[in-house]
């Protein structure tokens, strides 16, 4: 049976099947990369049952040998200061940035940056507390995404997604938006961390959203295109990206965004590289790290940057991290 | 034997007939057939091809000469159905793949069959001309006008004979209907209309309209990402025109009737077993995928085909089928390596024999097998051209699994996955069969004493 080593290997082979789809003759397959996402899901709460059922041991075992400290709960958007609180809402593959692709890409990048780092110390910190409700909480809620999260390969011939500027013009809240433009019925919809915008707005803690805000939005200003960067992070040379930050005309090739996926940066070869597969979590943000820090019984008062910790959103977004990967 | 009803018993004895295609190893990717179908009488066997080539063979008629030799299919027309496109607004290449030919049932002197690729159904109408006009009066032999002036009698013109030729035009190009790519087409019992179906869609056609048709289901869901299954294979019920199935990628087949909605969104019927939780494993979802759904020729049973295996249902029972048969079951444990080199999405069609008392299907290593519904038996025959002698008779083959492997036994990992059976056809009312491997099509028999 596989372990959670196969469990990274079929990750990463997955995305690479869906990368290439995307160049294969005769558009997108609409039956393979669902049949592909459903694989990815899989391994993916293989990978991540197994990652903090070890976590959480080892708590147990530093549990009995220290003596233990006061209970922190640490959210992704608390644990380093002057963090930008735009950070813990980067949705999957959203980053946040503004204005056209130029002036995007050294905020991009950095705030890609800082999200690795605070992951890797949110990692680190967890090992060290002795209470944390994480793993228990996040093997809890892997298995309860597995049936509602529903991997969509919005990788369909009829759609294209392009990321939306973020934060000046919008709440923090509603920072990363996707905008999806079904070619069928020529329909643009605003999708918010996953979530179509009117369910978001519909509820009671979307702090911006609170004067009305439209059902499924229009497209607002010009929209920069998503770009995605497995692994790159992971080394400095965020420089060989910046060529190809707004390279891609508007309106082109779905996907053509991700034209540079760095799939070389993240291959299997790589031996049981765990820290690629935490650094592809990290990449997805809030979708991931919310689900991290969460707590099942919500004793702390609910974080007003992201005032959706709840668990539809983190069962959605990570259906919608799946889906979001297959969707580039 | 008494041939013609399609009878098969556990003598029946398989021979190769022939074989149609290159023998080239270098083999063009256009070359690869891509759908099999026999018209309703089974004189006709159509092919398409990667290409976007139909090919068409006839029998020829059994002569008197050779009684025990059974009439042989030769070529009788070949054309170009589709060509590659370019979708400007998506900047997609559209396939000039055939993936679907249909015959319709024949009506006059010519025949009529439906091909389709990923986005156009075309409506081909194959006709012969054996008799050529001659002696008109306004025109020379070679066409070219007279002068008028220099006609001095009339005469009426005659048909006179030529050599056969056989012409197939395009009478109707049902185009712009799909968003997604076409998996299915099925012609309808009232033969006015007919289905397709892509991956999220069925629409409704009927033959003399081209720019308009009706969607009958639509999956799609507002959102698209929470899409979780999508249409794989659709078909009209063989004798009711209110009623066809689709299934889906979920390994699910919903009945519908035309007269209960407009927008059959709602099955009349649902047909789904119940996943056997020891087998889960990561590619559950993959492999209990249906790729291809047929009615019996009866009405009264739906045969789907998923990755492992061939199941038969009653229309009467919902809950779960009435037979399964394991093709391949060696594979299950083989599913991670056919996953990382794509053939866990290959997609292998299954077909009944005229009397629904047996029904094939294809594996790999060229290997098809045949499961009698009634005995239950079953017989695994390879198409390759080593045992391509006329009148050979086929060997059943047997894979090993493990263990010892005996002497004429493969073992799995010997398997040659590149060569795969996906189409295969079965005549109408006698034991004939056309099998695609790869770029060839082999025909076989059974032995007639």
């Amino acid at each position: 049976m596989e372990c959670a080593l196969d469990a990274q290997s079929l990750i990463s082979i997955s995305l690479r099947k869906i990368h290439s789809s995307r160049t294969q003759r005769g558009g997108i397959k609409l039956h393979k990369n669902l049949l592909v996402s459903y694989v990815l899901r899989n391994a993916r709460q293989l990978y991540l049952s197994e990652r903090y059922a070890e976590l959480y041991r080892r708590q147990q075992q530093q549990q009995q040998q220290q003596q233990p400290p006061h209970h922190q709960h640490q959210h992704l958007a608390y644990a380093a200061p002057g963090m930008p609180a735009s950070a813990a809402d980067f949705g999957p593959l959203q980053l946040g940035g503004g204005g056209d692709a130029e002036a995007r890409e050294p905020v991009a990048r950095h705030q890609l940056h800082q999200l690795h780092q605070l992951h890797q110390l949110h990692l680190q910190q967890q090992l060290h507390q002795h209470q944390h409700p994480a793993p228990r909480g996040c093997a809890a809620a892997a298995t309860a995404a597995s049936p509602p999260a529903s991997p969509a390969p919005a990788s369909s011939a009829g759609f294209y997604r392009g990321a939306y500027p973020a934060p000046s013009d919008f709440g923090v809240h509603c920072s990363s938006q996707t905008t999806v433009l079904d070619l069928d019925t020529h329909v643009v919809t605003t999708v918010e961390n996953g979530y179509l915008h009117q369910d978001c707005c519909a509820s009671a803690h979307c702090p911006c959203c609170g004067q009305g805000a439209p059902g499924p939005g229009l497209a607002s200003a010009a929209g920069c295109k998503r770009k995605y960067y497995p692994g790159q992070e992971e080394e400095d040379n965020d420089d060989e990206d910046a060529g190809d930050l707004g390279a891609e005309p508007p309106g082109g090739v779905p996907f053509a965004p991700c034209k540079r996926a760095r799939f070389e940066d993240f291959c299997p070869d790589s031996s049981p590289d765990a820290s690629n597969i935490s650094n592809l979590i990290s990449i997805f943000g809030s979708g991931f790290s919310g689900l991290v820090s969460r707590q099942p019984d919500s004793s702390e008062q609910p974080p007003p940057l992201n005032g959706q910790l709840c668990a539809k959103q983190a069962l959605a977004s990570l259906g919608a991290w799946t889906r979001a990967i297959v969707a580039f | 034997m008494i041939p013609g009803i399609g009878a098969f018993t556990w003598d029946t004895l398989w021979c190769f007939s022939q074989v149609k295609g290159t023998m080239e190893t270098g083999t063009t990717e256009a070359d690869i057939i891509s759908t099999v179908e026999f018209n309703h009488t089974g004189e006709l066997l159509a092919t398409g091809d990667k290409g976007g080539r139909v090919v068409i063979f006839q029998r020829e008629q059994e002569s008197k000469n050779q009684v025990h030799r059974r009439g042989e299919y030769n070529v009788y027309s070949t054309f170009q159905s589709h060509e590659p496109e370019f979708d400007y607004l998506k900047s997609l290449e559209i396939e000039e793949k055939i993936n679907k030919i249909r015959w319709l049932p024949q009506q006059n002197a010519a025949y009529f069959l439906l091909s389709t690729n990923d986005k156009t159904v075309k409506l081909w109408k194959v006709s012969e001309r054996d008799k050529r006009p001659e002696g008109y009066n306004l025109k020379d032999e070679e066409g070219r006008l007279r002068d008028p002036a220099t006609i001095t009698t009339l005469r009426v013109p005659v048909l006179r004979p030529m050599d056969l030729m056989v012409e197939a035009t395009p009478r109707r190009v049902f185009a712009n209907a799909h968003t997604y790519h076409i998996n299915s087409i099925s012609v309808n019992s009232d033969y006015e209309t007919y289905m397709s179906a892509d991956d999220l869609r069925i629409n409704l056609w009927n033959f003399e309209i081209t720019n308009q048709s009706f969607n009958i289901v639509d999956i799609k869901p507002a959102n698209m990402e929470e899409l979780t299954e999508v249409i794989t294979a659709a078909e009209f019920h063989p004798h009711h025109c209110n009623t066809f199935v689709y299934s889906s990628s979920k390994g699910t087949i919903r009945l519908c009737d035309m007269r209960a909605s407009a927008l059959c969104d709602r099955h009349t019927k649902f047909f789904e077993e119940p996943e056997d939780p020891s087998n889960r494993s990561f590619f559950s979802e993959i492999i209990s995928s249906i790729s291809d759904v047929k009615f019996s020729h009866s009405g009264r049973y739906i045969m789907t085909r998923d990755y492992l295996t061939v199941k038969v249902w009653d229309l009467n029972m919902e809950n779960r089928p009435i037979e399964t048969y394991q093709v391949h079951d060696y594979l299950r444990s083989k599913l991670c390596s056919l996953y990382e080199n794509d053939c866990i999405f290959d997609k292998f069609e299954c077909v009944w024999n005229g009397s629904d008392s047996v029904i094939m299907t294809g594996s790999y290593n060229n290997f098809f097998r045949m499961f009698d519904r009634n005995t239950k038996r079953d017989v695994t025959l390879e198409a390759s051209r080593e045992n391509s002698k006329p009148r050979a008779i086929l060997k059943p083959r047997k894979v090993c699994v493990g263990g010892k492997r005996r002497k004429d036994e493969i073992s799995v990992d010997s398997l040659d996955f590149s060569k795969k059976i996906l189409h295969t056809a079965w005549h109408p009312s006698e034991n004939i069969i056309a099998v695609a491997a790869t770029n060839n099509l082999y025909i076989f028999q059974d032995k007639v004493n």
